[in-house]
């Protein structure tokens, strides 16, 4: 678990801020990350075979194909800016020779094919090699066109459009594992899609209340299960999870199990609500557990306990007494994410002044790593960092008081299969990779 | 990480005062019982005002954000029940009726300015009348936004007119204008006290924070604008903004 990093850098441009990394995914086999920016546009990298010369080196990523996905819209109606941040991308199984992913905005989801062209057809008839027309009375013989090789092209089409299904921002997006089928979820609501069906959606989840002043929740995140493809789960603001069987209503509002941890009232608070709130849930690769993220954890939920998760691990536990400077400044608010390794028996999660953490479920080992650009050099092995909590600050630690909270790790992925992690610091993205193979 | 030159505020859980030794335990744990109570209601009192503005600012937000209004609305709600509990509630909204000035609440900044003063006069205890200007300045600053204000994307239609419509309604003032009176004699004003406040749109400028917290007792949170059409009212919002944290 301790990593070799190589990292690959993006150009940090004049549009600073476009340029923010916003998703980060990992293909089915690994082979391609895709990153979404707030710019609208999604960079996908490419793992380069390994080379014959460094066996020992897992190949690097390199820039695969670069796209806008997104354009910023105005809905006139309401005299709103669309922004064209891109809120998540997820990867089809791959059926054939191009790749497909589902990427999204707040309101509108895409399906983009990326297609490799290495071969050119030459010697058309009708048409010259430049593309103009010929003369058809100046053709005398016909031959057969030839496939001749050329320079790889990576091209990016959008293959369908999937829009006005929403009133409220999306948050997630899912693909269930019947390959057909997809869900999205906002602020209030779940709709469900077929990809191939671009002008209706099911609505599977709606709890807007008929007041809007009745509001108290919303849901954060939702996610379908990886085998069950009836079954899925979305989370909420007040720290629930409920996990809806499709096949039991048209309409999912009845969950058929609900969890959530009763609240300790020794560590009540006004802020206890918020850090309550979930900002991410993801089943393990075996679709036995769930884990969901927190202000200040991560927990894993058995699938079959709903009272209690059976695992909990503080990701900066430290912050609890200052919450509310981090309500002041609307850090509280930061949504991070999690995810696990291949064989779920580690998960991972951000933090702030550019950590991550990460958690062996085995050992019950945790680290804490850094990712930036002082404290990683290229096949450096990184070091694992420590934030002091108590009066006496060791060397090397850091203190709470000197974080910065202006540089969060909100999102993270881990290879389906092998020891290999992207992290996106702001606007630069970090691939790390296991020293032992 | 904390912004200088802020009042410290809410001295976060675990921080409680010492308690009392030995000796002289009745006089001074009834002294350090009442400095707790006391140092507690000004962080609750502070963290309440802190969350107005937020909501009340929402909308001036880069990405407006459903959760976070909600969330922040909770918090207020929680707050005012806790303080309803423990009858506090009611004596700030007494405090605050007795000494709001009648009249002369016009749009226009620089009558705030001068509404400022005489609400200082009043020689009231400057907390709640920092809460008082603070979200009235800020109320009324989001008044002349009113055209563009006319939609919310989590608000249905014909709401927005409503509200865009009644925001010269709630005037506790003595003169209310027959002609405005007239105009709006139709609408409805119970929708938009919470509402307006909660959804970062302009409440009637009259009205006091504590107007807009009484309509929380009796509203729910509601949804939040996610206009980002204020941005052309940013230069009257640096003028607010100094208001509030110059004086």
């Amino acid at each position: 678990m301790y990593c070799a990093p190589f990292w690959k850098k993006k150009k940090i441009t004049d549009n600073f801020r476009a340029d923010i990394i916003s998703t980060v995914e990992f293909n089915y086999s690994g082979e391609l990350l895709a990153t979404g920016d707030k710019g609208g546009r999604v960079v996908i990298f490419q793992h380069e075979q390994e080379s014959k010369n460094r066996p020992h080196l897992r190949g690097e990523y390199n820039v695969y194909s670069t796209f806008q996905s997104h354009e910023p819209e105005f809905d006139y109606l309401k005299s709103l800016e669309i922004e064209e941040k891109i809120n998540k991308i997820r990867w089809l199984p791959q059926q054939n020779a191009a790749h497909f992913l589902l990427s999204t905005n707040d309101k509108t989801i895409k399906l983009w094919k990326i297609s490799e062209r290495d071969k050119r057809a030459e010697g058309y008839n009708l048409k010259d090699e430049d593309g103009r027309l010929r003369d058809p009375f100046r053709i005398t013989s016909l031959r057969v066109p030839v496939l001749m090789p050329m320079d790889l092209m990576v091209e990016a089409s959008p293959r369908r459009i999937f829009a006005n299904a929403h009133t409220y921002h999306i948050n997630s997006i899912s693909v269930n594992s019947d390959h057909e089928t997809y869900l999205s979820a906002d602020d209030l609501r779940i709709n469900l899609w077929h990809l191939e069906i671009t002008d209706r959606s099911f609505n599977i989840v709606d709890i807007k209340p008929a007041n809007m002043e009745e509001l108290t929740e919303v849901i954060t995140a939702a996610e379908c299960h990886p085998h069950q493809c009836n079954v899925f789960v979305y989370s909420s603001s007040k720290g629930t999870i409920r996990l809806c069987d499709m096949r039991a209503a048209a309409l999912c509002d009845r969950h058929s199990k609900f969890f959530e941890e009763p609240e300790d009232p020794s560590s009540r608070s006004f802020f206890s609500e918020i850090i309550s709130s979930i900002s991410d849930v993801k089943f393990s690769h075996s679709g036995r557990y769930m884990m969901t993220r927190d202000y200040l954890s991560v927990k894993v939920w058995d699938l079959n306990m709903e009272n209690r998760p059976v695992e909990t691990y503080q990701v900066h536990e430290y912050l609890r007494s200052k919450l509310c400077s981090l309500y002041e400044n609307d850090c509280i608010f930061d949504k991070f994410e999690c995810c696990w390794n291949g064989s779920d028996s580690a998960i991972m999660t951000g933090s702030y002044n550019n950590f991550f953490r990460m958690f062996d479920r085995n050992t019950r080992r945790d680290i804490t790593l850094e990712a930036s650009r002082e404290s990683s050099k290229p096949r450096a092995t990184l070091k694992p960092r420590k934030v002091s909590t108590g009066g006496k600050r060791k060397k090397d630690e850091i203190s709470v008081d000197s974080l910065d909270f202006n540089k969060k790790i909100l999102h993270t992925a881990w290879h389906p299969k092998d020891n290999v992690i992207a992290v996106a610091a702001t606007n630069n993205l970090y691939i790390f990779q296991d020293k032992i193979n | 990480m904390f912004p200088k030159g802020t009042k410290r505020k809410f001295s976060d859980s675990g921080e409680e005062p010492v308690s009392s030794s030995d000796q002289g335990q009745a006089a001074s744990s009834a002294a350090a019982a009442r400095t707790l109570s006391s140092s507690y209601s000004l962080q609750r009192q502070s963290l309440l005002d802190m969350s107005l503005i937020k909501l009340q600012l929402c909308h001036m937000l880069v990405e407006p954000n459903l959760c976070r209004s909600v969330l922040i609305a909770n918090t207020v709600r929680q707050i005012q029940e806790e303080m309803t509990q423990d009858g506090t509630w009611q004596i700030m909204t007494q405090a605050l009726a007795a000494a709001q000035c009648p009249a002369d609440r016009l749009v226009a900044t620089e009558v705030l300015c001068r509404q400022t003063d005489a609400a200082a006069q009043a020689g009231q205890s400057p907390k709640p009348f920092s809460g008082d200007v603070e979200t009235e300045v800020t109320m009324s600053t989001l008044s002349p936004v009113s055209p563009q204000l006319s939609s919310a994307s989590y608000l249905a239609g014909p709401f927005g007119e409503q509200v865009f419509g009644t925001f010269e309604i709630k005037h506790p003032a003595p003169p209310p204008d027959p002609a405005l009176e007239e105009l709006f004699s139709d609408v409805d004003p119970s929708y938009y006290d919470l509402d307006t406040v909660l959804t970062g749109m302009q409440s009637a400028p009259k009205m006091g924070p504590y107007d807009l917290l009484e309509s929380l007792s009796s509203h729910g949170p509601t949804a939040l604008s996610s206009s980002s059409s204020c941005r052309s009212d940013l230069n009257e919002l640096d003028h607010i903004m100094e208001i509030i944290v110059g004086s």
